[in-house]
């Protein structure tokens, strides 16, 4: 986990783009998926949440009117998978009036020049 | 010559994204690379429905999976827990669940999603297309 938005991301093996909310689409639960396993597969696995794919951090969370179940199980077994490095994008943030006080899990602000190196210093990514 | 994978995230014929796979596949091919495995994957798994009739004047987008298997060797992967879920069962699994019909064959296979992370681990170039 890097410490301060600023200082330069840490590259992982596999980094995931999130960029849909929990309901209405099957994205994100399946983009979680990936991440779950590639994981489990011993990649070490980086998120970045962008777009309104920071709502799936937002806390208080439940299943919903639908009949999901919601991604936010998914998002409380990262720490077991050893899923510690999230990003999410700052202006994503403010477009939301969101702080990361909102959010259930530690994430990492970047700006757009610091998600552009992001995207280009890993050697794969998956963007769901 | 490069090993490429194709992650494909989109339904055939809702739209272009199938049909540019199908066509980058093609390409790779025929620049002297290996097309090694193609991961159907979200609603890319309807791609492998062995029940697919589109229109004869239309490109049928399975038929094409399946060439390039044939002539290519090409690996194509069907995500088992997206396929399931959509409907796309062979018959071992159609058997399992009781279901009155199979709508998956070979040479498309179920299979999980370490299958993809080892795709993407072993080729040198995994794109992804989606709607």
């Amino acid at each position: 986990m890097i410490d301060v938005s600023g200082s330069r991301p840490v590259p992982q093996d596999l980094l995931v783009v999130l960029r849909h909310p929990p309901h209405g689409t099957q994205w994100l639960r399946e983009g979680l998926d990936v991440a779950l396993v590639a994981a489990a597969f011993g990649q070490r696995v980086g998120l970045l949440f962008q777009g309104d794919g920071i709502y799936a951090l937002l806390k208080g969370q439940q299943a919903g009117a639908l009949g999901q179940k919601g991604t936010h199980p998914q998002l409380a077994m990262l720490e077991m998978y050893d899923i510690d490095t999230l990003w999410v994008s700052a202006r994503g943030l403010r477009e939301r009036g969101l702080s990361t006080d909102d959010l259930m899990l530690p994430v990492v602000p970047l700006e757009a020049s610091a998600m552009v190196e992001l995207l280009q210093c890993h050697p794969h990514t998956l963007i769901f | 010559m490069l090993n490429y994978a194709l992650l494909l995230h989109a339904a055939p014929y809702s739209h272009q994204a199938a049909l540019s796979a199908l066509r980058f596949a093609d390409t790779v091919v025929a620049n002297g690379h290996r097309m090694k495995t193609v991961f159907f994957y979200h609603d890319g798994v309807h791609n492998a429905s062995a029940l697919m009739a589109p229109p004869q004047d239309e490109v049928h987008l399975a038929d094409g999976w399946k060439r390039l298997h044939r002539e290519h060797g090409t690996e194509l992967l069907v995500c088992v827990a997206a396929g399931l879920r959509r409907g796309l069962l062979d018959v071992g699994e159609a058997s399992r669940h009781g279901a009155m019909s199979h709508s998956l064959e070979a040479p498309f296979e179920l299979t999980g999603v370490g299958q993809l992370v080892d795709a993407m681990l072993t080729s040198d170039r995994m794109i992804t297309f989606a709607p």
